[in-house]
């Protein structure tokens, strides 16, 4: 096995250039220096509104720090040990991860059906995508206040339905799983058709021959969307995901506002959708002005939005391997 | 090609400083105009109603120098206190003057830094302009420190819709409902006997406010404080007040007089709108909020009766002065004339608060004074006459956290999702951990 491993070719003797014009060495200067100042506003604003509040966060974290007090004595990691043994933390993260799966999963679906048809030849094409996107540019803090009232346990027109139908009224704020799917329909109203335009951007980008030859070779239009669509649009429902799981675990209008009234940032009497943003508001401003405390809150909601991430990525992953191998 | 690369460079220079130039604004400081004698704005920061607006108007005549602004107005003060306290925290953004509630004054009190001592700056002689006790509370506990001049009290007294009562042959006239519930007993067996006539409403708005009533009520003829002693130790399992107050509750609870509103909620406003209760225990302040919820359709149904038990305070502010504040000197002057009788008399004119001021309590203006949306009732004798012989309460530090705990387990029980014992575990329990935190 005696290969030349080092297969370069020999270093040809540098040749003696007269030293460049100004104009070329600024032009050099340039090409090589410019594109870094053109991203640097970026940089500039994410290491002031990014960064540093991020590593000034975790420093508050490590102390007892009151948010009036004039002294904020170092803890260490007190927070942190206190909060993974506090119920009440662990139970807004359940609520949190309750809310993100009963409102993600299928709005996430419903997005793909919706970005389906839109594909389709359909008349006044336009105005339908555009109409998708409306709920989005709807102020969250009007859409809230509307569902909490149709959600009312006496009032509301949800209960009133019901009612006819011959189903007893249920206290949507006072019952978990009544008011994680309150919670979840608003937010799925809000962000279907805003999904749904991103899955639509992927799918035009699909070759339609991929579909023409499909249909020759007899594939049904159903068969077609699990076997092209899909596939093809993994990179786009990766992005979905992790943008979904960002605003989903950092939920904190719709909840606060579905509940109304005094000591509203419980999420309910028995914290019933009280989500981990909210916990992190109640800690850190009313009614404890505990700021170390609620930084410590949200560092581990941070690492928890990594993590549940990851797993997000690595599922979908598993899935898309599972659609090529039908192929 | 050389000018094309001069002209990229530049570009990119522009880019830069302009990148630099917006991050660097938001630190620019606002320049202050007042030190040479010119026109001075006091920004003043509220929260439910007030009624400041026509003393601002006369202050701002006899001042032609001061323009006065007011922020907050009709948000609750479950809005107004986070944006408060990041104010103080962060040292910038609080207004000229602010106002504080009496249960979140304590907290404030426990960092006077943040605010003018108004001792030092001639209030000492006002003393006399307020009820000893409203007086004592604006004082840090070393006694050094005047954080704010009292504006209101919460004097007690029951409203009630007159409608209601005659459709359940109730007698409807206020003395006659007065006599009607002596102790809370006689007003839960008058809810029985409101109850048995099915009028589709229920007796009173939620057993939250109700408890709130009694417990302040409670200790303030008992111990003199509720949820922490004097020396600041969390007493809420020990201080026999708490327990009655939390069993009266629940006795009204049982007797399934409750509408189940929590307080504050969309749910109690539509309440009020759509007239699904009786009574509501209303301190002062409450007179205006009832009028605001229930609306201008309701005028001449309410009306308003004596507290069953006896007497009692809920709530109440106080008018300070941040340390931050750029014209000191002026807010105090303003605070000092809000706070004044004359103040006072009109705030009560204008939105119903209590005057704290023993003067403003005699003057035949408040004395003499009605209320309208209230079937004319003479609300200036109702409040006026138990306000002087108030009993205060002393709450601690944490008070707001743990009321909340304890609010919570009373709502608990009243929904059904925990049973009287366990709704009173939850309580002390809750409490302890709030006011470790």
């Amino acid at each position: 096995m005696a290969v030349q491993l080092d297969a370069r070719p020999p270093v040809a003797p540098a040749h003696r250039t007269p030293r460049p014009s100004r104009v070329v060495r600024l032009s050099r200067f340039d090409t090589r220096y410019s594109p870094y100042l053109y991203i640097a506003p970026f940089f500039l604003l994410f290491g002031v509104f990014g960064i540093y509040p991020l590593i000034y966060t975790f420093w508050v974290s490590l102390h007892d720090w009151d948010l009036l007090g004039a002294e904020h004595p170092f803890i260490g990691f007190d927070n942190y040990t206190q909060l993974l043994a506090d119920p009440d933390f662990w139970h807004s993260v359940v609520n949190t991860l309750g809310i993100f799966v009963i409102s993600t999963v299928p709005q996430l679906l419903l997005a793909l059906w919706l970005a389906n048809l839109l594909n389709r030849q359909l008349r006044a094409r336009t105005t339908w995508r555009m109409a998708v996107l409306i709920p989005n540019v709807t102020s969250t803090a009007a859409v809230a206040i509307v569902f909490a009232v149709l959600f009312g346990r006496e009032f509301g027109m949800i209960n009133w339905l019901l009612d006819h139908v011959g189903i007893a009224a249920i206290d949507w704020k006072a019952n978990r799983l009544a008011a994680w799917t309150a919670i979840s329909t608003m937010v799925d109203w809000r962000w279907t058709g805003y999904n749904a335009l991103i899955f639509l951007a992927a799918m035009q980008s699909i070759p339609r021959d991929l579909y023409e030859s499909a249909s020759i070779d007899g594939a049904s239009r159903s068969r077609q969307f699990w076997s092209i669509t899909v596939p093809l649009l993994k990179p786009t429902i990766v992005f979905a995901v992790i943008i979904s799981t960002i605003g989903g675990l950092q939920l904190f209008t719709e909840p606060r506002l579905f509940n109304s009234g005094t000591n509203a940032i419980r999420g309910g009497p028995l914290r019933e959708s009280q989500t981990v943003t909210m916990y992190m508001f109640e800690n850190a401003f009313a009614p404890h002005y505990n700021f170390g405390y609620g930084s410590a809150i949200a560092w581990l909601l941070f690492a928890l939005i990594a993590v549940v991430a990851a797993i997000n990525v690595l599922l979908l992953r598993r899935l898309g391997g599972g659609v090529k191998g039908e192929n | 090609m050389a000018t094309f690369t001069r002209r990229r460079l530049a570009a990119v220079a522009l880019v830069a400083t302009t990148a630099l130039l917006g991050t660097a604004a938001c630190g620019g400081g606002d320049d202050d105009k007042s030190a040479a004698g010119g026109p001075v704005t006091l920004t003043v920061d509220v929260f439910g109603q007030f009624g400041y607006d026509d003393l601002y108007k006369e202050y701002m005549a006899s001042h032609p120098n001061v323009k006065i602004v007011e922020r907050g107005t009709g948000s609750n003060l479950d809005e107004y206190s986070p944006k408060l306290t990041q104010w103080l925290a962060a040292g910038k953004g609080a207004g000229d003057i602010v106002a504080i509630e009496e249960g979140l004054l304590v907290e404030y009190k426990a960092n006077p830094q943040n605010f003018v001592n108004l001792l030092d700056h001639g209030a000492a002689d006002l003393k006399g302009n307020f009820l000893d006790w409203k007086w004592n509370q604006g004082l840090t506990a070393d006694g050094k420190q005047l954080i704010g001049l009292g504006t209101d009290v919460g004097g007690m007294a029951m409203c009630y819709r007159k409608d209601l009562f005659a459709k359940a042959g109730l007698p409807t006239d206020r003395d006659a409902v007065s006599k009607l519930w002596p102790t809370w007993q006689d007003y839960i067996k008058v809810g029985e006997q409101y109850k048995a006539k099915n009028t589709g409403t229920a007796f009173l708005d939620g057993a939250t406010n109700t408890f709130n009533t009694i417990l302040l009520q409670a200790a303030g003829n008992s111990t003199g404080y509720s949820y922490y002693d004097t020396s600041n130790n969390l007493v809420v399992d020990s201080n026999p007040a708490v327990k009655q107050a939390y069993d009266t509750t629940l006795d009204i609870i049982d007797s399934g007089l409750s509408g189940k509103y929590g307080s504050w909620s969309e749910e109690w406003v539509s309440a009020f709108k759509q007239s699904k209760f009786a009574t509501i225990a209303c301190p002062a302040w409450m007179t205006g909020v009832i009028e605001g919820n229930a609306g201008p359709s309701a005028k001449g149904k309410w009306d308003i009766a004596k507290i069953p038990g006896n007497g009692g305070n809920w709530g109440g502010s106080f008018l300070a002065v941040p340390k931050q504040g750029k014209h000191q000197a002026e807010a105090i002057e303003l605070a000092k004339f809000l706070t004044s009788a004359k103040g006072q008399i009109g705030a009560f004119k204008a939105k119903g608060p209590l005057p704290s001021s023993p003067q403003a309590l005699e003057d035949p203006a408040i004395v003499a004074s009605t209320n309208e949306y209230f079937s004319g009732a003479s609300v200036g004798k109702i409040f006026a006459e138990g306000a002087k012989s108030l009993k205060p309460v002393y709450m601690g530090p944490k008070n707001q956290a743990v009321r909340t705990e304890v609010e919570n387990a009373v709502r608990t029980v009243e929904l059904g999702q925990r049973s009287p014992e366990q709704g009173w575990t939850d309580a002390v329990n809750n409490a302890k951990k709030a006011a470790a935190k």
